[in-house]
């Protein structure tokens, strides 16, 4: 089974990593770019095949390790 | 004072720190790997600066689930002092012993500077020995430096005194929310802050300012 950890920056928490890339694609003429904001993709080999099972495992992973849920938000997707 | 030193793989600062410990409280300093299940018993447990991990999915994040941190935690619950410093820091808000994270600077690069410290709380274990709205000196140098907590954070830590030294007037290198350079637990008894005391403790230093830090630790052991 495979799962897809998407964590993203909570709204009001500035991204200036986002911001640069922003500045860039404008640079680059795409100039139809109202903003960016910068996450990370997480793609995770499961073993075994009870979803709810895994969504609960990934929940914990997230909450433990893959996300700072001071600064974080995450969202999980499984095939 | 006895003191201990917890060492990861990639801390850079932790020789910077058995020197300044030994120096000013006379004692060496016992070194503690991440690997390791307790700590000795001991006054304070410092958490040295670096890259552990080469600050792979956040700076401190996978050190903060290493082995030590369980009993880290538990002596910060008895009270003992526990001091981060730069990647310490980072490491104890991603354990939760800290309020707020610590993110990419603001301007982006790496800032390896000196920075003005004002001390704003004088009523701390770590920072007795200056006077309340002293300025001095202290050397920074760091990549993830940018420290932010939520609105309800903030005012609570704000309200309780827990931010000790924030970056003087114009010196502020990373964008920290309120000018915060170091930030207590609410006990008062874990310290985090970014910049680094232990580099600016003798003569060849080019300054003697971050020794009050530790002199301050020093008396209240």
């Amino acid at each position: 089974m495979k799962a897809r950890v998407i964590v993203t920056l909570k709204n009001g928490v500035l991204d200036p990593q986002g911001k640069a890339i922003e500045g860039a694609l404008g640079g680059l003429g795409f100039a139809g770019v109202g903003s960016v904001r910068q996450g990370k993709v997480f793609d995770i080999e499961l073993t075994g095949s009870d979803k709810d099972a895994a969504r609960a495992e990934l929940t914990k992973m997230c909450e433990k390790l893959l996300a700072n849920t001071v600064i974080e938000n995450y969202a999980i997707e499984i095939d | 004072m006895k003191s201990a030193v917890i060492v990861f793989p990639g801390s850079n600062r932790d020789r910077d720190m058995f020197q300044a410990l030994e120096l000013i409280t006379g004692t060496r300093p016992q070194s503690v790997w991440h690997t390791e299940s307790t700590l000795p018993d001991v006054d304070l447990v410092v958490v040295p600066g670096g890259f552990s991990y080469g600050d792979y999915l956040r700076a401190g994040a996978i050190a903060a689930r290493s082995p030590i941190l369980k009993d880290l935690v538990a002596k910060a619950e008895s009270g003992v002092s526990v001091f981060g410093v730069c990647n310490g820091f980072q490491i104890l808000a991603e354990a939760g012993l800290l309020p707020g994270a610590l993110m990419r600077n603001a301007g982006l690069i790496y800032v390896c500077k000196e920075v003005r410290i004002e001390t704003v709380n004088n009523a701390t274990r770590f920072s007795s020995e200056f006077r309340k709205g002293q300025v001095w000196r202290c050397p920074v140098s760091h990549h993830d430096g940018n420290y932010f907590a939520d609105t309800e954070t903030l005012k609570r830590v704000e309200g309780n005194g827990q931010v000790v030294f924030r970056y003087a007037e114009g010196t502020n290198p990373n964008g920290s929310i309120n000018d915060i350079a170091g930030v207590t637990n609410a006990r008062g008894n874990v310290l985090g802050m970014m910049p680094h005391p232990e580099n600016l403790v003798e003569p060849l230093h080019g300054g003697l300012d971050g020794r009050t830090l530790f002199e301050s630790l020093l008396k209240a052991a």
